[in-house]
């Protein structure tokens, strides 16, 4: 199989099990925040602080060191019923001041083609068995270029540590064959986890099944194996553009471009080796 | 910046002297959708100057002393060891604020665990594991004798090591526009096709600062050829970058590293002015070399702050990449 579609491979896993991932069905989450208690405590992820956005039910922001869970509050003035927005079925006279509530919990998106892992240059990434992407916090030094590597804003330094940190999607967990504890946590099943095969195949029914259903706005994220990262591992079904949830709307892996670069590094250093020379004379 | 080009869906074109609200766009309550780069401004801007100005003073040091038997009066020593020195200076201190920039600089020797040519950082620790040494030993052999009989080696010592620090020096004056540019930070990542040959022209201008600055005006004349050369490289490639990136150029002319930019585009400017005008002048040229080295490390300060300021607002990450997709967002922003 080409690398794109098997990453472990791609990483020199021989044998390996099946890429596994997140399905996150965004329209049944209920913001219960479970997810996000559940991988604080499994992963004895520590307190960053209680920072009181005034913005939503929201108070831990966005992902980060210490947030690798973050679950989106999003109040909308238009009828419940329109989540398609201008295509989606006409809503009533009147009922433009009503609220809807988008809800979503955010994770590493354990990209096919990671940035993160691309750019570490200690090896502290890697990609697992299983094709997630997971730091190795014995070898991370701290060096900080994952963090403006990440498309989605996803990995961060945690400042007292000084290394950084993201989901690992439960790498241990998963070597003892459970499932990651967010999914485990999720009352609603809105955080699913399985073969990234037949979640894949299952957010596609459900995509059907809502569409039929009038909900128009809802479109899958992060499935597309074409898209600018080679496809997530973690993909959302969205209710509004992935912009609204504070996910980029077409994230690109810029070491994608790196060949090219090196090429044009190549040439300025030729360039000022010539001018050197000629300055020289 | 122009406002040609469509911008994305509801998205009204601006004026230089606009008051209307900017383009519209839609985000998670403003907040940004990259994490902030991590690297310290002090260390990480001020290496990207010093190791410019170490590579390109190494690759200058190593053009003026090398050639078959130079004729009488074309040896400049007076500029060489200065340029020797100097490179050995910033690439020592650049080794410093490197290791102090980590989260863990008791682990700075983990940079040389693996090889990855993915990652520029790993390329650039491989070439900064090479030059630094060849740098720094070129000028300590020439205040550090050599010990009994290895005194006779020291002169064709010093000319390898040289050597090695002059053809590494390209390198590690522009792999450095590769690393900040294979980030999903807009304004760097925008700037992909010109940053190393933008960070080329810096480190040209500010090599041939040190030189202007401290060798005397009969022997700074190629100092004051490639400082020259560089400012009017760096100026030009500074411009082609902001008009062809696009909406994150907006970065490069507001607020900080607006402020930084055009200080250092002024210095730039009048530091080559006078080395063109003081070529007699050891005052003109003092002040012609300071220009241009405080110039180019404004510009690598002006490009790095850019670059924080483009990865902290939604904007900059979500416009581009709605232009991208050709669609537009599917609501307009929510009224607050």
């Amino acid at each position: 199989m080409p690398v794109g579609t098997d990453p472990a491979a791609g990483a020199g896993w021989e044998s390996h099990p099946a890429r596994v991932g997140f399905f996150t069905d965004t329209s049944i989450c209920i913001g219960c925040k479970a997810c996000e208690v559940a991988c604080k405590e499994w992963n004895q992820v520590p307190d960053d602080g209680l920072k009181f956005s005034g913005m939503s039910f929201d108070n831990s922001w966005g992902l980060g060191a210490d947030t690798w869970r973050h679950v989106a509050f999003i109040e909308q003035r238009r009828p419940v019923a329109a989540t398609g927005g201008a295509a989606g079925p006409a809503s009533p006279p009147g009922a433009a001041g009503e609220l809807r509530w988008l809800m979503s919990s955010d994770v590493c998106k354990h990209c096919t083609h990671a940035a993160c892992l691309d750019v570490c240059p200690t090896g502290a990434l890697f990609r697992t068995e299983f094709a997630t992407v997971v730091v190795q916090s014995d070898v991370c030094n701290g060096c900080g270029y994952c963090v403006p590597a990440c498309p989605y804003g996803v990995i961060d330094q945690r400042k007292e540590d000084g290394r950084v940190w993201k989901c690992t999607l439960c790498y241990d967990r998963l070597k003892d064959g459970m499932e990651p504890a967010c999914a485990k946590a999720c009352p609603t099943q809105s955080i699913q986890f399985g073969p990234l095969d037949q979640l894949r195949e299952r957010a596609a029914g459900r995509l059907e099944d809502l569409q039929e259903r009038g909900v128009t706005g809802a479109r899958l994220y992060g499935d597309d194996p074409h898209d600018g990262v080679g496809g997530a591992g973690a993909f959302f079904l969205l209710l509004d553009d992935p912009e609204v949830y504070g996910l980029p709307p077409d994230p690109v892996v810029t070491t994608r471009d790196l060949p090219s670069m090196w090429k044009r590094a190549g040439l300025a250093a030729l360039a000022l080796a010539g001018a050197v020379i000629a300055a020289a004379r | 910046m122009s406002a040609a080009g469509p911008r994305s869906g509801r998205g009204r074109r601006r004026g230089p002297a606009s008051v209307v609200p900017e383009a519209e766009f839609r985000s998670y309550y403003g907040l940004p959708v990259l994490n902030r780069p991590t690297w310290k401004p002090l260390d990480i801007a001020g290496y990207l100057f010093l190791g410019g100005l170490a590579g390109a003073s190494s690759a200058l040091a190593a053009a003026v002393s090398t050639g078959a038997a130079p004729p009488p009066g074309r040896v400049r020593p007076g500029l060489v060891a200065p340029l020797r020195f100097g490179a050995a200076g910033a690439i020592g201190l650049s080794l410093v604020a490197l290791v102090h920039d980590l989260g863990r600089p008791a682990r700075f020797y983990n940079m040389m665990r693996v090889f990855k040519p993915s990652s520029p950082m790993s390329v650039g620790s491989w070439i900064l594991s090479v030059y630094a040494p060849a740098a720094i030993g070129t000028a300590a052999l020439d205040v550090v004798p050599l010990p009994g009989r290895l005194g006779p080696a020291r002169r064709p010592l010093q000319h390898a090591a040289g050597l090695v620090a002059g053809l590494a020096g390209p390198a590690v004056a522009t792999y450095t526009g590769v690393l900040i540019s294979d980030t999903a930070v807009p304004a760097w990542h925008g700037g992909y096709r010109e940053m190393p040959f933008y960070f080329a022209s810096s480190a040209s201008s500010a090599a041939g600062g040190l030189g202007l600055l401290t060798a005397p005006v009969d022997a700074s004349a190629p100092a004051r050829r490639l400082g020259v050369a560089g400012a009017v490289a760096e100026l030009a490639v500074g411009r082609v970058m902001r008009a062809r990136m696009g909406l994150a150029a907006e970065t490069f002319e507001r607020g900080r590293a607006g402020r930084l930019l055009r200080a250092a585009e002024a210095l730039t400017a009048a530091g080559a002015g006078l080395a063109l005008a003081g070529r007699r002048s050891r005052a003109v040229s003092v002040a012609a070399g300071a220009g241009l080295l405080a110039g180019s490390a404004l510009t690598r300060f002006g490009v790095f702050h850019a670059g924080v300021a483009s990865a902290e607002d939604p904007r900059y990450t979500v416009q581009p990449q709605r232009e991208s997709l050709g669609s537009r967002p599917s609501e307009p922003p929510e009224p607050c």
